[in-house]
């Protein structure tokens, strides 16, 4: 498998909307080569046809009823927003001037 | 004797019978923890000393005319700091969510809330549940009290610290990758991680949501089997908890040996790589289990091996997706000063998190993205189904399996900071259950040459706690490690 470049950790970041420092570029690359070649070792594992385990629930999952119910109230939603006005979350400018 | 040195059994048995009272009780551990906390640093945030007097004398008002008590009333709980508690801030040792005061309890707590125990603070553990050591804490690591110069283990290492040191009487961790069982054999006690979907959920602030599982740190295993009633059992609000009943957990442990019991060794619990002191302690241990009455015989699990690779894709796949709802608009941190959202995002990401989130971060997303997905990610499922095969296939012959719980004893602080694969590694004998979904406990079998203490694991079938349990009380009362208290110098 291919080693993860700089500019892969360049582009894996933005992906998840992180911002690294010059510094941390090539720390994150390092690192993530280096994990990244233990992690390959699975490469070796034969599993054709075998099915993919995404949930170990040992049971079907259970849906609850669709009823309505008491929600939280405004006042406590907002209670830990960074910023807001009027009941609604404050954000800055989505788009630019 | 004073009262911060019972086990939640004896505890309750005082109180029940009005002996001691709530009062004298939270005097107790506050006393306790004014001593050794500044030593041990187990809590992120205590309960101020004046509300908790305030909750102890107002239950102890409330028996006063009747004295019906609940099992948890009035005991001493520590709660690990990614379990949603209202009104008291939830931290998950992030800057993060530093400010971030729940709207509402974790199931968990709302359901033992009922019986009025004294939550005495959130302890403290690697920022949002990620690392082994409670180092990548942002309020600094806890230290094991045992030694304070080495960790206690993580990411629940403030529970297990906090109730080795007598801090609290039981507490509640998180366990995700062993994050139960690991800090609990590195403190000396016994943590509980149940079965996949015994216990709810609902409140624990996710990391990887199909391994993710809250469970008991306590004393005692008869402590585990009492807060794990506690907590246990079906929640419509988390769709995965299991509608099924719940047994009475203190009845697993009532009898004092193992027999009819099949106990499978697997081999590949014990290569290269375990500590030879750790090795020598767990076959002593298997040698009680056999002298108990389990018939013992070697078992094999060859996908072992791959366990580390497989959980650090999956869980930090699921880390990747569960923490993108960090992004300063609804709760906890925001960056200042950023000229459009986009950037708001990224300031708000890029100073929030700590550097092992944002590489587990980035591990899950490239993991996930495009033309990388099906060689990682989906690579990994497909593993996890092997090891689960393995498991089943071995459970048809044994009743349990016994390991290690880690493969040496608890390391110094600042020893593997730098190399975060060798932090990983560590994880190898616990994350096998956690993908599989299975309960496992760990429970004292040891004290290493340098005075520190080491585990035993003891997994079984899916819910099957109780023949764990079972096992567990078993070795537990037929050894005196239980005894051994860590001395905390001031």
């Amino acid at each position: 498998m291919a080693s993860i470049t700089q500019k892969e950790v360049e582009y894996v970041a933005q992906l998840a909307r992180l911002d690294l420092t010059e510094a941390e570029k090539p720390m994150f690359a390092d690192q993530l080569n280096h994990i990244l070649s233990y992690v390959d070792q699975l490469q070796g594992v034969s599993t054709d046809g075998v099915p993919l385990t995404s949930s170990i629930a040992h049971e079907k999952p259970v849906l609850r009823q669709d009823s309505p119910h008491e929600c939280l109230l405004v006042e406590k939603a907002l209670a830990n927003a960074p910023e807001s006005h009027n009941g609604f979350f404050v954000v800055p400018n989505i788009l630019e001037k | 004797m004073s009262l911060f040195k019972l086990t939640l059994k004896d505890l309750q048995t005082k109180f029940t019978a009005g002996e001691v009272s709530a009062v004298d009780i939270a005097r107790s551990y506050l006393l306790r923890i004014s001593q050794v906390e500044p030593k041990v640093k187990a809590y992120i945030t205590l309960t101020p000393r004046d509300t908790l007097l305030q909750q102890a004398k107002a239950i102890d008002d409330g028996l006063k005319a009747w004295r019906k008590t609940q099992p948890l009333m009035a005991m001493p709980l520590g709660v690990k700091d990614n379990i949603c508690t209202e009104g008291i801030r939830t931290t998950c040792g992030s800057r993060m969510l530093e400010n971030f005061v729940p709207p509402y309890d974790a199931s968990v707590v709302s359901g033992f809330r009922t019986h009025q125990p004294l939550i005495l603070g959130k302890t403290n553990l690697d920022e949002f549940a990620m690392g082994s050591s409670t180092e990548h804490s942002v309020f600094g690591p806890s230290r094991n009290p045992w030694n304070q110069k080495y960790i206690p283990g993580g990411s629940s290492g403030g529970s297990a610290a906090a109730v080795a040191a007598d801090e609290c009487v039981a507490a509640l961790g998180s366990d995700t990758g062993g994050s139960i069982r690991q800090p609990a054999a590195c403190c000396g006690v016994v943590g509980l991680k149940p079965t996949y979907g015994r216990v709810s959920r609902y409140g624990l602030i996710a990391f990887a949501s199909s391994l993710d599982q809250i469970g008991p740190i306590t004393k005692t295993v008869t402590d585990a089997a009492i807060l794990l009633n506690a907590i246990a059992g079906f929640d419509p609000m988390d769709s995965t908890s299991a509608s099924r009943d719940v047994p009475d957990f203190t009845k697993a442990v009532k009898k004092k040996d193992v027999k009819k019991l099949n106990i499978g060794v697997p081999r590949e619990y014990f290569s290269d790589g375990l500590d030879p002191e750790v090795s020598e302690k767990v076959q002593d241990a298997i040698q009680v289990l056999e002298e108990l009455g389990g018939t013992i015989r070697e078992v094999t699990l060859p996908s072992t091996e791959r366990a580390i690779a497989t959980y650090y894709l999956i869980a930090t796949a699921e880390a990747s997706s569960n923490l993108a709802r960090y992004d300063g608009v609804k709760f906890g941190f925001r960056a200042k000063e950023s000229r459009n959202l986009a950037e708001m995002y990224r300031s708000t990401r890029s100073q929030g998190f700590g550097p092992e989130v944002k590489r587990r971060i980035m591990l899950g997303t490239y993991a996930l993205s495009a033309g990388y997905y099906e060689a990682y990610y989906g690579k990994a499922q497909a593993v996890r189904t092997l090891i689960q095969r393995e498991f089943d296939a071995v459970f048809e012959e044994v009743d349990l399996l016994v390991s290690p719980v880690m493969p040496t004893p608890a390391f110094q602080l600042g020893e593997r900071l730098d190399d975060p694969l060798q932090m990983y590694l560590s994880d190898i004998y616990t994350i096998p259950a956690s993908l599989s979904g299975l309960p496992a406990i760990s429970v004292p079998c040891g004290l290493s040459k340098m005075g520190l203490p080491i585990g035993l694991q003891l997994m079984g079938r899916p819910f099957e706690e109780a023949i764990v349990l079972r096992a567990a009380y078993a070795y537990e009362q037929a050894t005196n490690w239980r005894m051994k208290r860590p001395v905390i110098r001031a």
